[in-house]
């Protein structure tokens, strides 16, 4: 399943780190940041609930960045 | 500008404003260091909190932590030396100018790229009892009547099913001329309905309807990673731990022999400035995003940056010939007799009134030329002979139209045609009355846009068709193509296409109507669909959709992308050789901290202003 949510950051570098941390979340099959629409599309591992996932994915971008958003 | 921005050119404002007044101060020892500290915390105490936010996160090589130990150590140097804070202060204002003015650039281009693709309709009007209701139009099911006001977008796909009217297509074709529509006309959403009131009937969903497709297509498409993106990520992840390590080497060996510490701390500083990628990271993908966007804008969507980046390097063009370079509409080009019961006009009379029944595209033409063909002779005993042509009694007369084979079959002496086209012969009761040629018209561009091609770099072009050689040789003479294959069948095109791929040594595009050439279209580097509008396989198959069918659009999208590409290579040039520069100068004491900081958000300011310039579409002259 894939979705794609809308989300904040200042600069191109801190866009990529995001792309990373969302990749390494576990429940997250593929992910890829777009900095310049500012959208996060997050393909899931089957069976997972994307919410739960998204709230992780969440957490662990605010630990690189810490300016960052995701809107859930 | 949004309120982080405003709150964030306040402060770095304030703290120029104060830097500046301090220097018309005299100061001198702790109170000085103060003094100076309140612009310093004033513009940079956010990055210091980040900072220290990624050291709690084990994040060594961060942009703010690298920020903070450049300026502590340049103030640490200004305690040990002389007490000019300015240095300091000014690369930690300027990294804040750099920030403000690339947030607020992108954000700008961000704007004005959703500007040139406003084709996302907001709304839908469902007529209830109590007149209009306007609802989402996400909600809005398959048949629904909706109703289009003048001056409204159509929000989703459907048919007219009553009303009349003349829509704006160019937010999604470029072509600026309207086109009129009536009952029964499919129309696409994204159009903007200029003057009558429309009721469509929904054939679509909101999200498959076509400017939700388009949208869509064109947000993602940077998202498609180009190889310079890919060379720019990669490179910066070697580069700034490479001259972070640099730095440190830098600070630390020569003083062990020199004992000169002061100086190549000094210069391990300089070093720490230069060594944010931004410039890079920010420039390429927003040189690509306006690339796309400003070729969206002109009706030629750009599936990825990768394939932005591949038309750009394109040696070679092959095209298909019908629907392509010509109308891929037959017209009656001219109608000759040659026997003088039968005038050209009765003679077009009778060969429309033969086809009446036929949906051949040729029946068609001949249909088109001879509007009155419903009047009151009768027209009785149709048979198709296959490979020959049709047979019928008009008026108790048997009148033959066909090819030279049919005409000798029936006795007729066919004369042959100096007119390059297909030529249909009429006999009437076995004796020959004269024929009609009838030609694909080529598109009125298709000339300036080989032309255009040829000047913008393109090598060698090509045209595949599979009609007979007299008809290709006069079409790519006409329009200067030098190569061209005929007589080829749908098969042919593949291995002809593949033949034509093996032999060049640049990147080979396909130019199509998208509709029976999909196998080529995906064997191309680049597939460019053309005309296709409304056509969901074509938009599918193809790497380039060019949304109306003008020919011109094919060499227009070959000139944006090699800007694109232009302006992409001149940054990594640019930002690279400034950084790389600035380096060597400063580890040899050349360079001080203000170059650095050229280096730094100068660099980057020039190279984010250079990318934007990809957003004004080159003119086709």
């Amino acid at each position: 399943m894939k979705k794609t949510y809308k989300i904040d950051v200042d600069c191109a570098n801190c866009a990529s780190l995001m792309e990373d941390e969302a990749k390494k979340t576990s429940g997250v099959k593929d992910a890829v940041v777009n900095f310049m629409t500012l959208k996060m599309k997050v393909e899931f591992d089957d069976g997972v609930e994307p919410r739960e996932v998204m709230e992780r994915v969440r957490e662990n971008c605010k630990r690189v960045e810490k300016d960052c958003e995701i809107f859930l | 500008m949004n309120d982080k921005q405003k709150k964030n050119l306040a402060r770095i404002i304030i703290a120029a404003a104060l830097l500046i007044a301090l220097n018309f101060v005299e100061t001198a020892g702790v109170t000085r260091f103060i003094f100076y500290l309140v612009p310093y915390l004033i513009v940079g105490y956010d990055i210091l909190l980040k900072a220290f936010h990624g050291l709690k996160n084990l994040r060594a090589l961060d942009e703010s932590l690298l920020m903070t130990i450049a300026t502590v150590g340049a103030f640490a140097l200004a305690i040990h030396d002389d007490g000019d804070y300015n240095e300091a202060i000014a690369v930690m204002l300027f990294y804040q100018i750099g920030e403000w003015f690339q947030s607020y650039a992108v954000g700008r281009s961000r704007k004005n790229i959703s500007e040139l693709m406003d084709i996302r309709p907001d709304f839908a009007n469902i007529e209830t009892d109590d007149g209009l209701e306007q609802v989402d139009p996400d909600e809005v099911e398959v048949g629904t009547i909706i109703v289009v006001q003048p001056g409204e977008k159509i929000p989703i796909d459907g048919v007219i099913v009553d009303g009349n009217s003349t829509l704006n297509t160019v937010a999604l074709t470029g072509e600026s001329l309207p086109r009129e529509v009536s009952t029964g006309d499919e129309v696409i959403s994204g159009c903007i309905n200029l003057n009558g009131v429309l009721k469509i009937r929904t054939t679509k969903e909101f999200d498959e309807s076509t400017a939700s497709k388009i949208l869509e297509l064109v947000e993602d498409a940077s998202s498609r990673k180009s190889k310079s993106e890919n060379f720019i990520t990669k490179f910066a992840r070697i580069y700034t731990p490479a001259v972070v390590i640099c730095a440190a080497l830098l600070a630390i060996v020569p003083p062990i022999f020199t004992g000169d510490w002061g100086t190549w701390i000094y210069r391990a500083l300089i070093f720490l400035v230069i060594s944010c990628p931004c410039a890079l990271v920010i420039s390429i993908p927003l040189s690509f995003f306006a690339g796309i966007g400003g070729a969206s804008r002109d009706g030629i969507l750009i599936k990825g940056s990768n394939f932005l980046e591949t038309l750009a390097e394109v040696k070679t063009v092959v095209m298909d010939k019908t629907g392509t370079l010509t109308q891929g509409s037959f017209d009656v080009d001219a109608v000759h007799s040659k026997n003088l019961n039968f005038d050209a006009e009765k003679l077009l009379h009778l060969a429309a009134h033969v086809e009446r029944y036929s949906t051949h595209p040729i029946a068609n033409s001949l249909r088109k030329a001879y509007p009155h063909e419903h009047d009151d002779c009768t027209v009785d005993n149709v048979e198709e002979i296959a490979g020959r042509g049709i047979r019928a009694t008009i008026n108790g007369q048997v009148v033959c139209v066909g090819n030279e084979k049919f005409m000798t079959d029936v006795g007729a002496q066919a004369v042959h045609c100096h007119k390059v086209g297909t030529v249909i012969h009429v006999a009437v009761d076995g004796q020959y009355a004269g024929h009609v040629v009838i030609s694909d018209a080529i598109k009125p561009h298709a000339k300036e846009s080989v032309t255009d091609m040829k000047n913008s770099g393109v090598e060698k072009i090509f045209m595949l068709t599979g009609d007979s050689e007299k008809i290709a040789s006069k079409v790519a003479a006409e329009l200067g193509i030098e190569n061209y294959r005929s007589e080829l069948l749908p098969a042919d095109k593949v291995t002809e296409f593949e033949k034509i791929l093996s032999a060049s040594n640049g990147k080979v595009a396909f130019v199509g109507d998208g509709i029976n050439d999909a196998p080529v279209l995906s064997r191309a580097d680049v597939g460019i669909a053309m005309g296709a509008l409304g056509s969901d396989a074509a938009i599918e198959a193809a790497d380039v959709v060019l949304m109306d069918d003008d020919p011109l659009k094919i060499s227009r999208a070959i000139k944006i992308s090699r800007k694109c590409l232009a302006i992409v290579k001149q940054n990594i040039v640019f930002a690279i050789g400034v950084k790389f520069a600035c380096l060597i100068l400063g580890a040899i004491g050349i360079a001080n901290m203000w170059a650095a900081i050229f280096a730094d958000v100068g660099v980057m300011i020039l190279a984010v202003l250079n990318s934007i310039r990809t957003l004004v579409v080159p003119k086709t002259n």
